[in-house]
């Protein structure tokens, strides 16, 4: 009998059986693709943890990773296809039927096939099947296809891919095992996810290794940097050229690497007024050409055992020429990037800069490791060690969202280059399947579009000059977006954000389609969201829409979905298949190639479908060459599945490159394999091939790798790939807008283009602070919280807990000023518009510069969220006061508010001013947005009380097994997962069934 | 009212590191999402997509400020849940022995079928660990994953708690810190962890392992000097860089 004083017994059961089944497969709470374990019992969700054995998390995972259930259970989520009976944004619809539906679809779409195919746009979000969306846009005719990288970082991979030939984020990585000194330049606040933390978990774990955060805000990540370097947002580029310049001052310079590497020692020609002025002298056979010291004559630069000058001026034919890096040095030992110049404007100390710059010098070239690695080099010749410069760097959003960001982050790969440290131990790795040549091709298409005839390729490409432009004879741009036109000439990723505004101004030309997926551009994905959604509601005199059709796809109810007039479902990351491609982003690491799946491990209760489905049955309604067999019959009548296992983009390469050729056992080349999936789904759901020693360094110059990289379809030709310090395709825009060449600007973009299109990085301020005066002293940004960085967070039940309202954080000076305490209201005004939210005080922000976390406010009536939630009645989007366009030229023209050479969305250009609010302002968000019909959506988790019990029926029966010893587990994951113990679910293809390799 | 061992076996516990937390609620929710189907099934939300969602967490991640004197401030992540105490108020607190320490392991537990939702154990709780579920009536807290870290049923990587085995920075240790030898309490020795408020006289078993100091190795090396130039300006650099001849 139990009573006070006595401890009661409880019958603790310490071995049930908490899980009946479990599944592997990948993530998709945002873009990262960690494996996953997913767990049932009684069939029904009962835990996702990290799979120990995947290559791009070992085991761990993060807090959305760890919401995967709320997501899948979420009462946003779409039911069935909707047609609109209501006007655009009233959220007024009928539901049908698929065959309606798609019937609708092929309807409107085959019109414009048949007709224009240009009057297509079609833009995805973060969906990771554009290796499939983009063919399908070629195939189906239209260049206006593009996806979520032309407002998030574009301008990270096209300055990675022009220089580097790899890139930050998804085409490399630092290594975290060797470096010495690690750099993160804005970085907003987690991007990516697990790997960047697990790597700063493990760096920070070992001695003797620095971690240096530069960003004006001091969280997450630079919460826990050995210094936090608080920079004036916009200003990376100068801060990393003053680094350059005290390098350079210094002679801490890796001159071998530079002359064997990159292009530092071709000459280029020095003839101004000259339609061959900055290129670089070539031979009869194309090849750049560089000065032999040693032998004191003109050799070709790709011609092993020369020995370069890299200063120093040689006529060749009469033309005076100078090698890349004489033109290099001489712009960065200017003083204008001198560390006394520049601390002003960096908000940065001169005597921090040079002491940074030392400190680079000395982890590179005092800490220098040596790897002894027997490699071949390009030429042939046998190497016995690998040197490395242990100094690493990863940047993102941060340099990326600023007008400036392509020269900030070529900047910051000169950095890179002059130190020797890409690519080697310690420093920068590039991942499979870059590095690719710089750039990599294939071209842009949609030169020629035809009625009923699909694109000569990809509508997404690299430009090597203004003869791969897509303009009209009279520059007139060929996309809706105005990509790789003269305004944007190395748009890679299009311009998703301009679309909607294109389209709605029928500039270049009207469209008939606008056909979204998984994109929220009716809300947090869009400038200027007052206007957008004006442009999709207004109307032509005759009543009719503007953009006359819009589908859109996705999985949950968003702010987006009440502006489509047809709307299909789309499933959730556990109802789906999907492959993470290596002809598109994949789960590659440094250490080899990699790629995975995503398999139905639940089924929709619900009449979704699969976007990826629905666009392979679309293509095949429409009659899509590769869509349909010769007979006009599907070619992929098992849709998905069936495009994944047996579509071949180029003899032997397919989505996936485990498990190909009839036996099953070819990598990355091999005809189609009828069991690929199920080979996939019995190892954990993903492939890798490890590298050997011999290939993992160096790659750009390393034959090993060079001959298997072309072997998996990788690259074109093994041939050596060189760095680019010095950009030609860049100074073959600036000779055109100069009147040389066969293409020229209009005269009205010629000074843009000369002056953006320098070859040799260098930095400018960003554009909106230029326009915008004194009356807007404070910059404004946005960062997004690690529990919902790229995901869809402010629906799930348990991560909007943690985060629900956001506020602007604001340096205690700029509060001061307007006289502000800590959770006043104020407005947030800049030179285009204002919204209300409260403020948050803080210290560790760049004392101009305010923030806020992004996508939190959301709008009544959207995600299934209930009337008065803080998300919509306290939650804002300073996407309200970003401007989706420049202020006006001389004769009224206006650019994108964008990166003038890529086109990237300068949202962290922002400027704003602050005005404290009135009593009687204070208390809600404004502009508040009506609130839309609400649809009947199912609530699955909720019970009827409106109380959410998960789990309460899951309890355990007991196991009866006997209680297993618990274990020490420390710190960092990876030294716990046991690797390599043989197949078993999860554990990969490393090691095969009987243990063999 | 309800006693103490006098003893017990092991005194399992967590370390947490404050060097490499950075703050992103993996642990938080990661914990929740295997409790709620755990021990103490479910841990209630209310309102979830209303204006006040509130639910029960056993981990929560307080994220605060520190700013010196001199101005400087540190951003701090502090990860929180029940620290296990040796002399555990909110046992001692318990008027029917529903909140109970184990004696084999020293883990603090709730006996949900006992626990009256008197809420005493929650005022004594010095560290506010303490987690009412309104919806049971009663109150639940951190297990430390009892129900896995001895469950033969699940694979050996999953047998620790559920905040450990997720945590991305590597940053969260468990293991029996009554054992001066094991991991845990040698990983604590080495970077001098420290137990929570000990001047509220709990004994918390779980240790916090403080930021480490600043790296500074390059900095010492050069004695925050910078770089020195070669030659007084451009044109004496670029003299220099004439006659240097490389190799490829």
């Amino acid at each position: 009998m139990a009573g006070p004083f006595t401890t009661v017994r409880e019958q603790v059961d310490t071995t049930p059986q908490s899980i009946d089944r479990t599944e592997y497969t990948t993530c998709y709470m945002c873009a990262c693709r960690c494996g996953i374990r997913v767990h049932f019992k009684n069939d029904e969700l009962r835990y996702i943890d990290g799979n120990p054995d995947h290559p791009v998390n070992r085991g761990v995972l993060c807090g959305k990773g760890s919401a995967g259930i709320m997501n899948v259970k979420s009462p946003a989520r779409l039911t069935k296809p909707l047609k609109r009976v209501g006007p655009r944004g009233s959220g007024e619809f009928e539901e049908i039927e698929w065959d309606e539906a798609l019937a609708l679809a092929e309807d409107w779409l085959g019109t414009v096939r048949k007709t224009d195919p240009r009057r297509l746009a079609f833009f995805t979000g973060r969906d990771q099947s554009q290796s499939l969306t983009g063919w399908w846009a070629g195939r189906f005719g239209t260049p206006n296809f593009a996806a979520h990288g032309g407002f998030c970082s574009v301008n990270m991979a096209a300055a990675g891919l022009y220089s580097i030939g790899s890139s930050f984020w998804e085409f490399g990585e630092p290594d975290w095992e060797r470096t010495k000194y690690f750099m993160l330049f804005g970085v907003a606040e987690d991007h990516d996810s697990n790997p960047i933390k697990m790597g700063i978990g493990h760096l920070k774990s070992r001695e003797a290794a620095k971690f240096v955060s530069i960003n004006p805000v001091k969280t997450g990540y630079s919460a826990v940097a050995d210094e936090w370097v608080g920079i004036r947002p916009g200003t990376d580029g100068l801060f990393a050229g003053a680094l350059i310049h005290e390098l350079l001052k210094a002679e801490k310079v890796d001159w071998d690497y530079l002359a064997r590497y990159t292009n530092a020692p071709w000459l280029v020609i020095q003839a101004p007024g000259h339609p061959d002025d900055g290129l670089f002298v070539r031979d009869r056979d194309g090849n750049p050409l560089l000065l032999d010291g040693k032998q004191k004559k003109i050799v070709s630069a790709l011609e092993p055992d020369s020995s370069p000058i890299l200063v120093g001026s040689v006529d060749i034919d009469g033309q005076r020429t100078v090698p890349a890096f004489h033109l290099l040095a001489d712009r960065f030992l200017d003083d204008a990037y001198a560390p006394d110049t520049v601390a002003e404007t960096c908000g940065i100390p001169a005597d921090t800069i040079r002491r940074i710059a030392a400190e680079l010098a000395h982890a590179a070239f005092e800490q220098t490791i040596e790897l002894d690695i027997e490699w071949t080099d390009w030429a042939g010749r046998k190497q016995d060690k690998v040197i490395g410069r242990p100094v690493s760097m990863h940047a993102m959003r941060g340099i990326s969202a600023h007008s400036n960001g392509f020269h900030t982050c070529r900047i910051i790969h000169v950095l890179q280059m002059i130190l020797g440290s890409i690519d080697v131990p310690g420093g920068f790795r590039s991942k499979p399947p870059f590095p690719r040549p710089v750039p990599p091709g294939p071209k842009p298409a949609g030169h020629n579009v035809r009625a009923d005839k699909p694109l000569e390729g990809m509508p997404l490409g690299f430009p090597t000059g203004p003869e791969d432009l897509l303009i009209e004879p009279d520059g007139t741009p060929k996309r809706i977006d105005k990509a790789y036109s003269w305004e944007h000439p190395l748009a890679a990723h299009g311009l998703m954000q301009m679309v909607i505004h294109n389209a709605w101004k029928g500039d270049p030309y009207p469209i008939d389609v606008l056909f979204l997926y998984m994109a929220n551009m009716g809300w947090n994905s869009s400038m200027n969201v007052p206007g957008v959604l004006h442009y999709l509601t207004d109307t032509k005199e005759d009543g009719s829409y503007k953009i006359p059709k819009i589908i859109y796809s996705d999985a949950f109810y968003s702010e987006t979905v009440p502006y489509a007039d047809l709307v299909l479902p789309d499933t959730t990351y556990l109802e789906r298949w999907d492959c993470i491609s290596l002809l598109d982003r994949p789960i590659c690491s440094a250490e080899g190639p990699g790629d995975s799946i995503r398999h139905p491990v639940l089924k929709p209760d619900r009449d979704v479908r699969p976007f990826q489905e629905v666009l392979i049955d679309l293509g095949a309604r429409l009659g899509l060459p590769g869509f349909v067999k010769e007979d006009g019959s599907p070619a992929y009548p098992g849709g998905y599945p069936d495009y994944i296992v047996n579509h071949e983009r180029a003899p032997g390469i397919g989505p996936l490159a485990g498990w190909r050729g009839e036996l099953g056992v070819d990598q990355g080349r091999g005809g189609p394999n009828p069991n690929q999936l199920s080979r996939y789904i019995e190892n954990g759901g993903f492939w890798e091939m490890p590298f050997t020693e011999a290939q993992s360094w160096l790659k750009h110059a390393n034959r090993d790798y060079l001959t298997l990289a072309h072997r998996m379809g990788w690259i074109p030709s093994p041939d050596r790939i060189v760095m680019q310090i010095y950009s030609e395709p860049v100074q073959r825009f600036r000779l055109a807008a100069q009147g040389y060449g066969p293409a020229l600007p209009p005269e009205e973009h010629r000074a843009r283009v000369e002056k953006y299109f320098d070859p040799i990085p260098f930095w400018y301020p960003p554009f909106e602070g230029e326009s915008s005066g004194d009356a807007y002293p404070l910059h404004a940004l946005t960062q997004r919280p690690m529990h919902m960085y790229h995901s869809w967070g402010s629906q799930n039940a348990w991560l909007r807990q943690i985060t629900n309202q956001n506020r602007l954080f604001v340096h205690p000076d700029a509060a001061a000023e307007i006289d502000a305490a800590d959770q006043d209201w104020v407005w947030v005004v800049s030179p285009f518009g204002r919204v209300k939210t409260q403020i948050k005080i803080m210290h560790g922000v760049e004392a101009g510069t305010v923030w806020t976390w992004n996508a939190i406010g959301k709008r009544r009536g959207a995600w299934g969220l209930k009337d008065g939630a803080p998300e919509t009645e306290k939650g804002f989007l300073l996407n309200h006061v970003i401007t989706e366009l420049l202020p006006p030229r001389d004769g009224g023209f206006r650019y994108a508010n964008a990166d003038p050479v890529t086109g990237q969305a300068a949202w962290y250009d922002l400027k704003v001013r602050l005005e404290k609010c009135t009593p009687a302002e204070a208390g809600a968000t404004e502009p508040m947005f009506e609130r839309f019909h609400r649809p009947d959506l199912a609530d699955p988790a909720t019970d009827g009380d409106g109380t959410l019990r998960y789990g309460a029926s899951q309890h355990a029966e007991e196991s009866g097994k006997a209680e297993a010893t618990p274990r020490d587990w420390v710190g960092n994951r990876e030294a716990h997962a046991h690797r390599g113990s043989g197949v078993r679910p999860g554990h990969g293809n490393r090691v095969s069934k009987d243990g063999q390799e | 009212m309800t006693s103490l061992p006098a003893k017990t076996g092991k005194k399992l516990g967590l370390v947490i590191d404050l060097d490499i937390c950075v703050g992103c609620h993996a642990c938080a929710v990661n914990c929740k999402e295997w409790n709620t189907g755990g021990h103490s099934a479910p841990l209630t939300d209310s309102d979830p997509y209303g204006a006040q969602p509130s639910g029960v967490w056993f981990n929560r991640i307080h994220t605060f400020e520190v700013v010196s004197d001199e101005g400087d401030s540190r951003t701090v992540h502090f990860p929180k849940s029940c620290l296990h105490c040796e002399d555990a108020p909110c046992v001692t607190v318990c008027p029917t022995g529903a909140s109970y320490k184990r004696e084999e392991d020293g883990i603090v537990l709730v006996n949900g079928d006992t626990c009256i939702g008197c809420k005493l154990c929650s005022w004594a709780c010095p560290y506010g660990a303490r987690e009412y579920d309104e919806d049971a009536g009663v109150m639940k807290k951190c297990t430390l994953c009892v129900d896995r870290i001895y469950n033969e049923t699940l694979p050996p990587d999953m047998r620790v708690p559920a905040c450990v085995s997720t945590c991305p920075a590597g940053a969260r240790s468990f293991g029996d810190l009554g054992d001066p030898d094991s991991d845990v309490s040698r990983l604590s020795a080495d970077r001098g962890g420290y137990a929570l408020m000990p001047e509220q006289g709990a004994k918390p078993v779980n240790r916090y392992l403080p930021p480490r100091p600043r790296k500074t190795v390059a900095e010492e090396a050069l004695g925050g000097a910078g770089l020195t130039p070669v030659a007084d300006d451009k044109a004496g650099l670029m003299a220099r860089w004439l006659d240097k001849i490389l190799s490829m």
